[in-house]
């Protein structure tokens, strides 16, 4: 079967990828791109660990079709640090311990760096509703929202 | 898995439905944030998945003044985002925004959300208290129906062989007039209505309601039209004795199931109370509104 050829903006760099028509983007940038941070949690939109966003879009890239990427622009949490230096959402994640086995963090720090993106000073309902469609299975959630909090001051600081 | 499935993105309408002619065990698709998922519990892989997507007039939001356009495949995060849909439909604004989180947002459609058929599905119930009519294209040409005929039951639509839905009508309302939405689901958030109630009132100068809708979602197979209800409301305030028989009429027009989310009882008692909140609701905005008609 002929495979298609996507050409895209990955994380600010051209990129070029082979993949299947029935291939979600989440398979084609862990398997054909080599970008394993996006995490396949349930295949099904309801956890968030793929999350990824696509032309200033937050979505879910379980529920998106590879050669939809063609001419987009993709983030993903490869691109949030800067080097060795790693973006306030990661560095606070970790001096929060808002994270236990890590899974769903990628998709928590992709879906906190949007909401932040569009709301720099957010109150802790907005933060709680801003990640209701990611789920974290170890952290019970308060040390995530602490966390996107001191973020968000850090980043209103700077 | 999902692999052996062609893509096509067609850019114009003729073209999607050239290819679902050509293709019957193609699908077309919008944010297939219902259809993956679909795929992916066992349900048949189409041949072709057509991205409705590429197709500029599917995700085009405008107004003529008289009447609004929403393309079937724009984004829900769109429509909320749209200051005149807001202001003019704000319960149908509410009920798109509800549907999942910021990340499905960023993908549900009206188109998806009426087509999929789900009894519980959270816009229908507003898209028709706002009588709105979905432009169908086909192989026979484009025709316009009420989006109330579009789903007849769990799963099932009108649309023919190869029909689409294009775009969705909406007249502007009259002076005096707003909707509402409510639902009732077990959590906060990325929940399935237990049930969904939407209304819609114009009042007249004195306070009296000039006409009325309500429907009701997730108490049916499809989406319950609560004419009694509209009745008892017609020539009343929205209050006090108009407001006990909405209550009544909903939860008598009900045919709910049972399972986890809720017992029968505990359906058709919350479609009661669900339907009064949104008349009232509905009516308080219309009443902000102030101005003549
Ligand atoms: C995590 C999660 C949470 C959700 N929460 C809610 C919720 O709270 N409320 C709710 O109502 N729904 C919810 N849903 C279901 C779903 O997101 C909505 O029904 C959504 O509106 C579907 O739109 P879509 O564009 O993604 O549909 P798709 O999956 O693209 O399509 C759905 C069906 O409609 C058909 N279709 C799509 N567009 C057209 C068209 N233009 N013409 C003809 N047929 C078409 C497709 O062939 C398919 O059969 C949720 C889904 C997920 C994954
Ligand atoms: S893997 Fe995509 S939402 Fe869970
Ligand atoms: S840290 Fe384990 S799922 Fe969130």
């Amino acid at each position: 079967m002929s495979r298609v050829h996507v050409t895209c903006t990955i994380n600010g760099d051209p990129a070029e990828f082979l993949c299947d028509g029935g291939q979600t983007l989440l398979d084609a940038l862990r398997d054909e791109v080599g970008l394993t941070g996006a995490k396949e949690g349930c295949g099904t939109g309801d956890c968030g660990a793929c999350s990824i966003v696509m032309d200033g879009r937050l979505l879910c890239s379980c529920l998106v079709l590879a050669p939809e990427a063609d001419g987009r622009n993709i983030s993903t949490v490869e691109g949030m640090a800067t080097g060795d230096d790693l973006h306030p959402l990661q560095q606070c994640f970790l001096e929060g311990a808002a994270l236990q086995c890590g899974v769903c963090t990628p998709g928590f720090l992709v879906a906190a760096k949007a909401l932040l993106d569009r709301n720099p000073d957010p109150d802790e309902t907005e933060i709680r509703y801003g990640l209701a469609g990611n789920l974290c299975r170890c952290t019970g959630y308060d040390k995530i929202v602490r966390a996107v909090q001191a973020a968000a001051q850090t980043m209103n600081e700077s | 898995m999902l692999s052996a499935m062609k893509y096509a993105s067609p850019t114009t309408v003729a073209e999607a439905v050239d290819l679902l002619g050509s293709e019957p065990d193609a699908r077309v698709y919008a944010g297939a944030t219902d259809l993956i998922p679909q795929i992916r519990a066992g349900r048949p892989e189409p041949t072709v998945m057509v991205d409705l997507k590429r197709i500029a007039r599917l995700c085009a939001i405008s107004s003529n003044g008289s009447t609004h356009t929403v393309g079937a495949a724009t984004p829900t995060a769109d429509i909320c985002a749209h200051d005149g849909l807001a202001a003019a439909f704000p319960g149908l604004v509410e009920a798109s925004g509800l549907i999942g989180s910021d990340q499905i947002q960023s993908r549900s459609s009206w188109g998806g959300n009426l087509a999929n058929a789900s009894p519980a599905a959270d816009t229908p119930p507003s898209l028709i208290v706002n009588d709105a009519r979905a432009v169908i294209a086909g192989p026979g040409g484009e025709r316009t129906v009420a989006a109330a005929d579009v789903a007849t039951g769990p799963g099932t639509t009108s649309l023919g062989p190869g029909e689409i839905i294009v775009e969705f009508e909406l007249d502007e309302p009259p002076a005096r007039t707003a909707d509402a939405y409510l639902r009732l689901i077990p959590r906060t958030e990325m929940d399935i209505a237990v049930v969904g109630a939407a209304a819609r009132v114009t009042l007249d100068g004195d306070g009296r309601v000039a006409a009325a809708a309500i429907a009701l979602g997730a108490v049916a197979p499809t989406v319950v039209r609560v004419p009694d209800a509209e009745a008892a409301l017609i020539g009343n305030e929205p209050a006090g004795d108009a407001l006990a028989a909405v209550e009544a009429a909903a939860a008598a027009a009900t045919n709910p199931i049972d399972d986890k989310r809720g017992t029968v009882a505990y359906r058709r008692q919350v479609a009661g109370v669900l339907a009064r909140r949104a008349v009232s609701i509905a009516a308080e905005r219309a009443a902000r509104q102030g101005g003549q008609s």
